[in-house]
């Protein structure tokens, strides 16, 4: 660490006027945000607000129009080619709405293709940490069953499992229970506490308000493409300073 | 087959995909027209497009009744031609039961071709599937007109293309090598199921969710990687039922070999009657023809339908 380490650490992802468009419709209107090393952060907005397409732009999923972000030393903007933006993504895991966990292939495989494969880790290693991990996210009985075999938290817990099995140093988490029936979201959403509490840097994208106010260190309500308002849970649940936010919220607490 | 499909992704992110695309094909055709009393047609038309997109062709699939109705008229056609059998002419299964080793060897060329034009037509038309879902352009449009162009032949012209357009011998090193008719005939047979081939791989490997590669992606896997650990290996269950049909009908077009002189079962048939000259045999040595067709297409056809039933119970 250098000398700004005595006052703020430098961010381990930070977001500078982020504008992304799909053809005419322009999605992220100048966001920008900072997430410091161990942090859990939570995003919260109505549906199309461009929640997820900011979490696609952080792992180079999805190119940005203009703006920067940085994730670690990564300028994520100027990876070009598959090369540079794979470098990228073994440092960013990502958690998907619906899992899509490989049909093909067994829970413990989901967990162990990548390090083998991409991380060229050895075979055995990687076997004690993915069933370690199984194991952590309550499914060590579940490493031999296929995806199709698993109800929808098991299968959520498994992905999981398999995006940190990379060992990033970041996860991302876009809308993870919203596919899931509110029975299985408590043990998903258990995994994720766990996880923030242990210092994993998480960055998710929620419709629970009430997980969001227990883990997240900030909150960000969007809409429309832009930050209306962000801060500590505690402030922005209970004293929002935004006319948008107090209606958002008063919708759907 | 709709249910199956469904079934297909039970539980997986696919399942949502799927829905929708079927959603989508459903909505389609409806939104065509406003008139209500079109509507149940319209959507029926939509799901058996649907249906025909799915197995790569319109479905082609035989019943035992079918095999009952090539017996009886078998059997009908032998006692048709026995009533006109005139004295001391031997009976009618007497003759094909003369005939039959010339038949049956003519069978088995027919089913060698079959096999020779599926191994080879089916390794070409991987390379040229996977050419169709090359990130170069270039290569992506030569594929695909080669594709469409072979796809959209006639299947007999292709083979008197190939017919009159290959040497009979070629020279290499002082030998001559001669190239016997049914090889060029098999090279013929060869373009069309190589074209569809390479659809078959296309559609299977499109028909993969785009969440699929987006996580697989998000994992570090690089294109290469993502297609041949995650991407084929889902495609080959999709593929192969299609797969089967084609070689069946490849099976049954083999016969269109004699309209450019090998000699295969309808040519060698066509030879033993004009050898009997009894016109009153015709109709059973056909018939006998089209039950030996039968016997072979028809455990391919049950098999196809069980590999489908297997994969739809999907892990």
């Amino acid at each position: 660490m250098n000398a700004e380490a005595t006052t703020t650490p430098r961010p381990l992802v930070s977001v500078r006027d982020v504008h992304k468009s799909f053809g005419h419709v322009e999605v992220l209107k100048g966001v920008s945000m900072d997430v410091q090393k161990g942090e859990a952060i939570c995003i919260i907005g109505p549906s199309g607000s461009g929640k997820s397409t900011l979490l696609r732009c952080i792992n180079g999923l999805v190119p940005i129009n203009s703006g920067t972000i940085r994730v670690r030393d990564f300028e994520v903007q100027n990876l070009k080619t598959d090369h540079e933006k794979i470098a990228l993504r073994k440092e960013v895991s990502m958690v998907f709405q619906q899992y899509n966990l490989f049909p093909h292939k067994t829970a413990l495989d989901n967990v162990m293709m990548a390090p083998v494969h991409v991380l060229r880790e050895n075979r055995d290693e990687v076997r004690t940490r993915a069933l370690a991990l199984l194991k952590k996210v309550g499914l060590a009985a579940k490493a031999d069953a296929y995806p199709g075999e698993l109800s929808g938290g098991q299968q959520q817990r498994v992905a999981i499992a398999r995006a940190l099995a990379m060992r990033p140093e970041v996860m991302l988490f876009d809308e993870i229970t919203a596919a899931l029936d509110p029975e299985t979201i408590k043990d998903v959403l258990a995994t994720v506490r766990e996880l923030a509490n242990e210092g994993m840097t998480c960055m998710l994208v929620t419709h629970e308000m009430r997980f969001a106010r227990e883990v997240a260190s900030t909150v960000y309500f969007t809409d429309g493409g832009v930050i209306v308002e962000s801060g500590p849970p505690a402030q922005l649940f209970d004293r929002p300073a935004k006319e948008r936010t107090r209606a958002f919220l008063s919708q759907v607490l | 087959m709709r249910r199956a499909a469904d079934r297909l992704w039970r539980g997986s992110a696919a399942r949502t995909a799927v829905a929708s695309r079927a959603r989508a094909w459903h909505s389609l055709a409806p939104a065509a027209t406003d008139l209500p009393v079109l509507l149940p047609a319209a959507t029926r038309l939509a799901r058996n497009a649907a249906k025909a997109r799915r197995g790569g062709g319109p479905p082609l699939r035989l019943t035992p009744a079918h095999g009952v109705v090539l017996l009886a008229v078998f059997a009908i056609a032998c006692g048709v031609a026995q009533a006109q059998a005139g004295a001391g002419q031997p009976s009618v299964l007497a003759t094909l039961w003369k005939w039959l080793p010339v038949l049956l060897r003519g069978f088995v060329f027919n089913l060698a071709i079959s096999a020779m034009a599926m191994s080879t037509g089916t390794l070409a038309g991987l390379v040229l599937g996977y050419a169709q879902i090359s990130q170069v352009k270039a290569v992506r449009g030569v594929a695909a007109f080669v594709t469409h162009f072979f796809r959209n032949a006639p299947w007999l012209v292709l083979l008197f293309y190939c017919m009159f357009l290959l040497p009979f011998q070629v020279r290499v090193f002082g030998m001559t090598i001669p190239i016997p008719d049914w090889t060029k005939a098999t090279f013929g047979l060869a373009l069309p199921v190589m074209a569809n081939v390479a659809e078959i791989v296309r559609g299977a490997v499109q028909s993969i969710p785009t969440a699929q590669w987006e996580s697989a992606a998000s994992l570090a896997f690089n294109r290469r990687q993502t297609m041949w650990m995650i991407i084929l290996p889902q495609c080959i269950k999709r593929m192969l039922p299609p797969w089967m049909n084609l070689y069946a009908i490849l099976t049954m077009s083999t016969v269109l070999t004699s309209i450019v002189g090998v000699a295969e079962i309808m040519t060698l048939t066509g030879r033993a009657l004009s050898a009997e000259n009894r016109p009153g045999l015709l109709l059973p040595f056909y018939a006998f023809v089209l039950v030996l067709f039968f016997l072979y297409c028809y455990p391919i056809a049950r098999w196809t339908l069980r590999l489908e039933a297997k994969y739809a119970v999907d892990r």
